[in-house]
């Protein structure tokens, strides 16, 4: 290291380390203890209970019915999400390498800029796109068609798609510029070669062009999957009384949220590390069953 | 505004390779290249709809939007706008945001370019800890921490503060910032920070005067990156400023609670207003930087 690098080393660490390690690092541990302990406030000192939160938490029906919630989103977000946006990114660049469809560049940026706002916002929104009566958006046009008014967010079986579609309708356009990208940068000889071999356009899209995508595509099934573990905004913004009708579209991080304005602290931190001991479940299984062998273009 | 977009970017130039007629362009099928187009403008409206929608609703009476959720306003009048700027605190909250996000950004930037430059060139023990520890932050939910987040910011008397949220927003945004620019660095030539620091520049002096601008392009992404993420945060404002100081909320919370109160005041054009006020800046930002925000959004992913 050149003359006077350790002083310039620590100079230029300290600040972001020590606000890292205080206001990051340093709650992450304390929430792995508090996880631990019957903590309710300041009024008395933190009791060490063991694995009890946890097992309360397996008698805790909000607590179940958010992680049955969280499957279901995980089962449908990615996979509803990669498959429009896939759909799009190939019409888009009509299997890469050729020309494109007319005006693919307005259409990426119509598609993306939801992604610019945030969920918070986005739920204020379609509280008016679901209204259950008439003068709602969607009932309004069903109503055109004769239709009566279907209450949206108000059935409990139908209320949780209703959130997953808005997260869909956010989420596409991001992963359709990602593919995009992905697709237009797949070398033109890889497509002639296949359109000279008789490649129809569907085995061009799962020969050639997802195989060349797969790495992308894994990368945003993870990105998916994680937000699969989040909604907090999206429910707490939209959903009829957070959480509802009847918990039917609790999430964790909503009930995580929701005990700590209880002062149950060491509940909700049992439940901050649930829900981080099941994301990280995903990520691992994920990167496992998707690893394939890298294809690169030599 | 639809028609706006499509005349301001007629030709695209960067993309002369797409443009060769190939084999693919003689064969395609016209029913084919029909209903994709078909499936690309209906995504399109169910895009634009919903927002447009808002954008009119904020022009028209309570009556007209829920009887006839489909009309058009019949009279364009700003009225519901005022009462969104004044009554509901629109203009405070979006100040607010701004500060709030320009500082923390700037913030991050400084810190966390500081922090990878160290870390992708410089060997010193303890290096390889510090920089998997700011990455392992990645992986990380926010709400584990929520709890103790909360006591520490509040035992440092940040609680309710603009600069206690500005600081948890540096710190959580240190993780992905200093991953992907320690990236960018090290992909750098070492040839020319070498070359400064024989002519006598300090290291100091070659970060901000010879790094810094060589960055350029990794630091511009991961700048918007930020901004958005932490311009559209949501959490992290509600845990930290509470009901008891609304005038320091920034703009998501302040729009959430807005809904709420709509309701009860039955004000719905004013939360349209209000609505459309968040919705443009953003929309004009994003008409003015589209490419970058796109490249800096994805650019997660893509590494």
């Amino acid at each position: 290291m050149p003359r006077g690098g350790a002083r310039f080393v620590i100079g230029f660490l300290a600040l972001p380390v020590i606000l890292y390690l205080v206001f990051v690092i340093g709650p992450y541990f304390q929430a792995f203890y508090l996880a631990f302990t019957d903590w309710k406030g300041f009024s008395k000192p933190p009791q060490w209970v063991g694995f009890k939160n946890f097992e309360d938490l397996f008698h805790n029906d909000a607590f179940k019915a958010a992680v049955g919630h969280h499957l279901l989103l995980l089962l449908s977000l990615p996979a509803v999400t990669l498959v429009i946006a896939l759909f799009f990114a190939f019409l888009l660049n009509m299997g890469a390498g050729t020309r494109g469809v007319k005006g693919s560049r307005f259409y990426q940026a119509v598609f993306f800029f939801p992604q610019v706002l945030a969920v918070a916002v986005i739920g204020v929104l379609f509280q008016a796109v679901y209204r259950p009566d008439k003068g709602g958006v969607l009932n309004g046009i069903l109503d055109i068609f004769g239709i009566a008014p279907v209450g949206w967010l108000t059935q409990p079986g139908l209320a949780l798609w209703a959130l997953i579609a808005v997260l869909i309708w956010q989420q596409v356009g991001f992963y359709v510029v990602l593919f995009a990208a992905g697709m237009s940068s797949i070398p033109k000889e890889v497509i002639e070669a296949a359109e000279l071999d008789g490649c129809t356009r569907m085995g061009m899209f799962f020969r050639v062009t997802l195989p060349l995508l797969w790495d992308t595509v894994q990368v945003a099934w993870v990105y998916l999957g994680i937000l699969a573990f989040d909604g907090f905004a999206i429910v707490s913004t939209l959903s009829v009384d957070q959480g509802g009708p009847d918990g039917s579209t609790t999430v964790l991080p909503l009930e995580i949220w929701r005990t700590f304005r209880f002062s149950k602290y060491g509940v909700a931190s049992a439940m901050g590390v649930a829900l981080f001991v099941l994301s990280l479940l995903f990520a691992v299984l994920t990167l496992r069953v998707t690893r394939r062998e890298r294809i690169e273009y030599a | 505004m639809t028609a706006n977009m499509t005349a301001e970017r007629p030709a695209e130039p960067a993309q002369p390779t797409r443009a060769a007629p190939g084999r693919a362009e003689r064969r395609s099928n016209p029913v084919l290249g029909g209903l994709s187009h078909a499936a690309l403008v209906l995504w399109a409206i169910t895009v634009i709809a919903p927002i447009l929608w808002t954008f009119l609703a904020s022009f028209k009476t309570n009556t007209q939007i829920f009887t006839d959720p489909l009309s058009l306003p019949t009279s364009i009048k700003f009225d519901s706008w005022g009462r969104a700027w004044e009554k509901a605190n629109i203009g405070q909250y979006l100040w607010n945001s701004v500060l709030v996000v320009v500082c923390s950004t700037a913030g991050t930037m400084l810190l966390g370019s500081m922090a990878a430059y160290v870390l992708a060139r410089f060997r010193f023990r303890g290096n390889r800890l510090i920089y998997t520890l700011f990455v392992s932050g990645m992986v990380f939910p926010v709400f584990l921490a929520l709890v103790p987040l909360f006591f520490v910011v509040r035992n440092l008397g940040l609680l309710d503060t603009h600069l206690g949220l500005i600081l948890v927003y540096i710190a959580y945004s240190l993780p992905f910032t200093v991953f992907f620019l320690s990236a960018f660095f090290r992909s750098l030539p070492v040839s020319i920070a070498e070359a400064a620091m024989i002519d006598g520049a300090s290291h100091t002096r070659t970060f901000f005067q010879i790094m810094v601008p060589m960055a350029k392009p990794g630091l511009i992404s991961i700048t918007i990156f930020n901004v958005i993420g932490q311009w559209n945060q949501y959490l992290l404002p509600i845990v930290l400023l509470s009901g008891s100081v609304p005038d320091k909320w920034v703009l998501t919370q302040g729009i959430a609670n807005i809904s709420t109160n709509a309701g009860y005041q039955a004000d719905w054009p004013g939360l349209f207003a209000a609505l459309s006020m968040t919705i443009i800046p953003a929309l004009l930002v994003y008409l003015a930087f589209q490419r970058q925000i796109q490249a800096g959004l994805t650019s997660g992913a893509i590494k």
